[in-house]
């Protein structure tokens, strides 16, 4: 009954979620046409800029339409389930934390990858750890080195290791503690 | 019989790649917000305005450090060129690491798009749970090194 109630939520959530998608672009719309009538060359620029953004991801959307498809055709829940879902164990957290450092573009283009993954059974903990560990990159290690220092880097990283277990951990159980009072 | 095992691995091949198009384009519109919110952000917040909020004191530095990177959007890169300009007008380190690490683990701008495709329960959970450990792993981050050194 309360599994029901909780299914029949995630229902809901998914039939509305493409329409807050588009109530929230035509606000944004809205916002850029008004803002466009007191300073019509700031938003050119930030039309400009977003036009730029979105050309730099274009390479990052189509790998993760990719993913997705190759991910339909093979992957099935029992596959999702042993490596990031419920049996996965240290194995699932490994994967998640290694796949969130390598993982490029903007956080944003992953959340549908993600999404598919969590209806097939990955761990919403998993997903978070995933998240977190985005914080590391790789690419941008010689920059923080410059700035900032090695010991500095190496210390930082370790700790975001922690805390990208530290939120999957606390994620996993809040929602457990979610279906228990649902 | 081979042909038809062909056929309908084609077939599948087809599916599974509509399948994901489908799926991504339901998160399109949101996607799409987001990189015109970034676009407004970067035109109307500059890096020296982000600098200037940091005042010298420890506590509220850190606090506001970890909000600061909380609602900017944009390449980590610029995260980095701030806190290394910070470093040179000695604002606290402890301050600084919380800005870097809200940058990339809290996101404010992007927190429609996280909302309706991963649920806004999980998205909020995320965020102010993010936000807390920003500020911990700076923290923690400062203070070990302050041990090694």
């Amino acid at each position: 009954m309360k599994q029901k109630a909780v299914s029949q939520d995630r229902v809901k959530e998914r039939k509305g979620a493409p329409y807050h998608g588009v109530y929230f672009l035509g606000l944004v719309v809205f916002v850029y046409s008004l803002l466009f009538l007191f300073q019509p060359e700031k938003i050119k620029l930030s039309l400009k800029i977003s036009t730029d953004v979105l050309l730099q991801i274009l390479p990052s959307l189509l790998l993760i339409i990719l993913l997705m498809g190759i991910m339909n055709y093979f992957v099935n829940p029992e596959t999702v389930s042993k490596y990031v879902g419920k049996g996965s164990g240290i194995k699932g957290w490994l994967l998640a934390i290694f796949t969130g450092i390598l993982s490029h573009g903007p956080v944003y283009v992953w959340y549908p990858l993600l999404k598919d993954l969590r209806n097939q059974g990955m761990k919403s903990g998993l997903i978070a750890a995933f998240l977190y560990s985005r914080a590391i990159k790789i690419p941008l290690l010689p920059l923080m080195f410059y700035n900032f220092g090695i010991p500095f880097v190496v210390i930082l990283i370790c700790y975001i290791v922690v805390a990208s277990i530290v939120q999957g951990w606390v994620i996993q159980m809040a929602e457990k503690q979610v279906l228990l009072q649902t | 019989m081979r042909k038809r095992k062909q056929k309908d691995g084609k077939k599948g091949i087809a599916s599974a790649f509509r399948k994901a198009s489908k799926s991504f384009a339901t998160s399109l519109p949101i996607m799409l917000s987001v990189i015109l919110v970034v676009g407004l952000f970067r035109t109307f917040v500059s890096n020296r305005m982000l600098s200037a909020v940091f005042s010298g004191e420890v506590l509220r530095d850190t606090v506001i450090g970890a909000l600061i990177g909380s609602i900017s959007a944009g390449n980590p890169v610029n995260s980095y060129i701030i806190g290394g300009e910070l470093v040179k007008e000695n604002v606290s380190l402890i301050a600084i690491t919380s800005f870097l690490v809200a940058w990339v683990t809290v996101g404010i701008v992007q927190f429609p798009a996280e909302a309706t495709i991963l649920g806004r329960r999980f998205a909020c959970v995320r965020n102010i749970l993010g936000y807390i450990l920003a500020i911990l792993v700076s923290i923690a981050t400062v203070n070990t090194l302050g041990m090694i050194q």
